[in-house]
């Protein structure tokens, strides 16, 4: 008899995750409750740019309650500052965020002081009974202020450039001194961010008899927390443990080095209680992450005949007050990805980041990814229309083909290397899109009016990276009850990796679904382990597992030799059963509970990035009364290489899409001329409901495996993102044709509609 | 802020003395002094309706009533809905249509949705969506949500029918 081999993975199985939270029965980190706890309350500046003068908490030391109040002066000589964990870009190391804020302030949600408390309220009403002085300074508002250098937000770096410099392949300026036709567009994606729906949190425990630290809440990329606290503590990384529950979601926001990720320990450890901080919303707005902002000049030279020559631009990234973990990502991967799926002989792009008065920039879902398909696929229909040349054949034109596979786009990130797209077919993805959404039907929609809406269409094409290395760790460890544990470093944040990791195990070690309990992100389960970001946990995460189970069943083989006094080679293995050269057999239960638990390590490494692409569409109707976009049809396809659990690749696209139109129409953190945030709460910052964007569809395709991990991944996170801004930007464009207008400044909210088209009835123009 | 408040209700058919501050809201009162953690807070403020509780029969948010309001209330939360560790058939169309990512939201919308399929069975996708726009999800994009609160309306219809 022969196992069935390959059963759960393709297949849409039910979530193990699921009945704990629809149950009630999760544990994110507010559930966790130790006993002694102390309550923290975080006071943050309500100034964008200055200098602290004075802090008297004595009024607030004495309130009946309050146990301690830590402030810059507690923390010792040297304030610690947050280390770069990505993209480090020559000069934005100069700006590195202390953990607490010392003398100056510099954008308004910096940590001041934190309150300790025997009740969260108890430690909110200490903060405001805080004494502070600041001594305000001018603002920085934007990249354009910040390049002036009139103010410096750190006055011994000698300006608020943070970095400059240049990427390209190829001779793009050549280019466009012979071409045919060019044009020059001025873009801007505005600020917003990922608004989990749980806010960040913490609770750590001090051990002080044995000197460890254990730090629950902690997830995405909790190996390289652990190292940073463990520097900033001056504690060796093994007293501390990182612990990963249940989290709300991150998309790119939860999980890196805050600043409270240091304050929190250090109070547990100065205080020898343990101590808790569930941030509230208010706080997450202004003090978690914020990402996108980016301004882009951007040309594109063509033939006649539509074919591109050259893509030529400037990237200007608003990268807020301090340098954090992501460092320079956002701003490179805005100019990397303008490359974008089409064969362009040559490129060139200057990257700059600027340091303003704002809360600091990382990682957001697709990041530098949906900005840079936002600028590039503008600039392709207003090139296209200029030509007169059908917007879709225009990308025919000049879709990378699958015969140039793989495709280098050269050296465009200063800290990676070359960079080529692996696999693909993007020709068919395209007319996978155009079929499923019906794009010959809905054509001669394009541009009419139709009772005072008009409607637009549009398709654009992506590409999008994934699966980071530089490895993945998985310990795996058959039980004595014939079960299987899967200790993986991969984190999760509520996207059904137990689910999925358990079903590539299942496959690899021909066992029940049923049979696997996989355990993640938490410092004690390995020695190492990278985490969960770019679209990179099933494809590292799960190839480890795949290295993890051909251990596993080595170590099986070994152990069942010796119950069968065989070599371990004669050992066969089939369906859960290991089988002797003399028929005996032993099933996986008898052998780990007469030989102990048989346990294997499993790792894959990997420096090369795999390429997901795809296409999106989109069918708007604008009211030209009121400038509100419906969205009446969206279609997003990607080609994920290989789909380990359908369902759940399913809702990675749909719950992207949305997230994206959100961010196309909704989200927008809005600052004032004093750099004051003006909409920090769920109130004021809007986010989509279920009203908003009904008609939502997405197509996985599995067209061309990832030829550089076993599984043929290309991780799923994020495809659904990338093209959105892109997308409905330009159906925008496509409806409101007849006024002329360019959509080019986001968000596309109603009162921007609004005036781009009273603009255009009075022969306005918009100012760069 | 001074001064203490004895309140007293049922929570999933158990009846609970809680000693609170007065401002002491109802979702932390549920939260940290019952030890009902199922219910989520998103927000504080009344917007994300992850922290949305049964009470008196309606779909409440309880980050916006402080705990001695809910004084003699009837209160269902998440852990209510199943019946011991048998998933509710809304609980069992969410696992089916994959309603649930992160699942931090979930709880606010199996309650409101729970409300809305006991008064009106025959509701359609409109009329779920209508409804759930109080309830925030950054995860699913609300697709598969409304596909499943869809599914699950045959269970409520029958309980109609039944009560008839």
């Amino acid at each position: 008899m022969t196992a069935v081999r390959n059963v759960y993975i393709g297949q849409e199985i039910e979530r193990t995750e699921d009945f704990r939270f629809l149950t009630g029965r999760g544990t994110f980190v507010d559930d966790y409750e130790p006993t002694g706890l102390l309550h923290a309350a975080i006071l943050r500046s309500s100034v964008a740019h200055g200098r602290i003068r004075k802090i008297d908490a004595s009024a607030a030391i004495k309130m009946a309650g309050v146990h301690a109040v830590i402030t810059a002066a507690d923390i010792g000589e040297k304030i610690p500052t947050i280390p770069i964990r990505l993209a480090p870009i020559k000069g934005l190391e100069r700006y590195l965020q202390p953990v607490i804020a010392t003398e100056k302030v510099r954008y308004v949600g910096e940590p001041i002081a934190v309150v300790l408390a025997e009740t969260r309220a108890i430690a909110e009403d200490a903060t405001a009974e805080i004494e502070l002085e600041i001594e305000t300074l001018a603002p920085v508002p934007d990249w354009r202020v910040a390049e002036t250098d009139s103010t410096l937000l750190v006055e011994q770096n000698g300006t608020n450039v943070a970095t400059r410099y240049a990427v390209g392949s190829g001779d793009a300026d050549a280019a466009f001194a012979i071409a045919d036709y060019t044009r020059r567009e001025f873009f801007h994606a505005h600020r917003h961010t990922a608004v989990p729906m749980e806010t960040r949190g913490l609770v750590a425990e001090w051990d002080a008899a044995n000197e460890r630290l254990v730090v629950t809440g902690a997830t995405k990329v909790t190996f390289f927390n652990r190292r940073a606290l463990a520097a900033m503590m001056q504690m060796p990384e093994s007293a501390i443990d990182f612990i990963e529950i249940d989290v709300g979601g991150g998309f790119g926001v939860r999980g890196e080095f805050y600043p409270e990720d240091f304050l929190i320990p250090f109070a547990a450890r100065m205080t020898r209680r343990p101590v808790k901080w569930i941030e509230d919303r208010t706080e997450h707005l202004q003090a978690a992450n914020h990402s996108r902002e980016i301004d882009c000049e951007l040309e594109i030279a063509c033939r006649h005949d539509g074919t591109i020559l050259a893509l030529r631009g400037r990237i200007h990234g608003d990268m807020g007050a301090y340098t954090r973990t992501n460092s320079g990502v956002v701003p490179a991967k805005a100019a990397q990805f303008l490359h974008g799926p089409y064969r362009i002989p040559a490129v060139k792009f200057d990257v700059a980041a600027y340091m303003t008065s704002k809360t600091p920039i990382g990682t957001y879902r697709a990041p530098g990814r949906f900005e840079a398909n936002f600028f590039r696929e503008r600039l392709i229909d207003m090139a296209a229309r200029d030509l007169n040349i059908d917007p879709v054949e225009f990308r025919r034109k000049n879709l990378i083909a699958t015969n140039e596979m793989p495709y280098s786009i050269g050296k465009l990130v200063p800290y990676e290397n070359e960079s080529a797209y692996d696999s693909g077919d993007y020709h068919v993805a395209l007319e996978k899109c155009l079929a499923a959404f019906g794009w010959q039907e809905k054509k001669n929609l394009q541009g009419r009016n139709i009772d005072g809406r008009y409607h637009g269409l549009a398709v654009t094409c992506f590409v999008e990276s994934g699966g980071a290395g530089p490895r993945e760790n998985v310990r795996m460890l058959l039980e004595r009850d014939g079960r299987v544990t899967v200790a993986i470093g991969s984190s999760v944040l509520g996207q059904g990796l137990e689910t999925v990791f358990a079903q590539i195990a299942a496959d690899a070690l021909e066992l029940p679904f049923e049979a696997f309990r996989v355990l993640h992100g938490s410092t004690t389960l390995l020695d190492e382990g990278f985490g969960t970001y770019h679209s990179r946990a099933v494809v590292m995460g799960g190839s480890a597992i795949l290295d993890g189970a051909k251990n596993l069943l080595s170590a099986i083989r070994a152990a069942a030799s010796l119950q069968f006094n065989c070599r371990a080679d004669e050992v066969s293995i089939d369906g859960g059963k290991a089988k002797g050269p003399d028929g005996r057999t032993l099933t996986f239960a008898a052998l780990a509970a007469a030989a102990g638990p048989i346990s294997a390590n499993g790792t894959f490494a990997n420096a090369q990035r795999t390429f997901s692409y795809g296409a999106h569409a989109a069918h708007v109707a604008v009211d030209a009364r009121t400038g509100h976009v419906a969205v009446l049809d969206y279609v997003a396809v990607e080609d994920v290489g290989r789909a380990i659990n359908p369902a759940l690749v399913h809702g990675q696209t749909l719950g992207a899409v949305v997230q994206g139109l959100g961010g196309v129409f909704l989200d927008h953190l809005i600052y004032d001329a004093n750099a004051q945030l003006l909409n920090a709460s769920l109130a004021d910052y809007l986010l989509p409901t279920a009203t908003d964007f009904p008609h939502i569809r997405g197509v996985t395709l599995e067209l061309h495996r990832s030829p550089s991990n076993p599984l043929g991944a290309k991780g799923a996170g994020e495809g659904g993102m990338v093209a959105v801004a892109a997308t409905a930007a330009n159906a925008v464009a496509a409806a409101l044709s007849s006024f002329g207008v360019q959509p080019n400044d986001l968000p596309l909210s109603p009162p921007r509609i609004w005036q781009l088209l009273r603009d255009a009835a009075s022969g306005r123009q918009r100012a760069p | 802020m001074s001064g203490r408040a004895t309140v007293q209700f049922t929570v999933n058919g158990k009846h609970y003395a809680a000693d609170v501050e007065p401002r002491t809201t109802l979702v932390d009162c549920l939260r940290h002094d019952l030890k009902l953690t199922g219910t989520h807070v998103g927000c504080e403020h009344g917007v994300c309706g992850a922290c949305t509780v049964i009470l008196d029969g309606a779909a409440v948010r309880a980050c916006l009533m402080f705990a001695v309001q809910a004084e003699g209330a009837d209160i269902v939360t998440v852990e209510g809905l199943a019946d011991g560790d048998r998933l509710s058939p809304l609980q069992a169309s969410f696992r089916k249509h994959h309603a649930l990512q992160c699942g931090f939201c979930t709880p606010g919308i199996l309650t409101t949705a729970h409300t809305l399929l006991s008064e009106e069975p025959d509701a359609d996708a409109d009329r779920i969506r209508e409804v759930l726009s109080g309830n925030i999800c950054r995860c699913t994009g609300y697709v598969q949500i409304v596909e499943a609160v869809l599914d699950a309306r045959a269970a409520y219809k029958q309980k109609w029918a039944a009560a008839l």
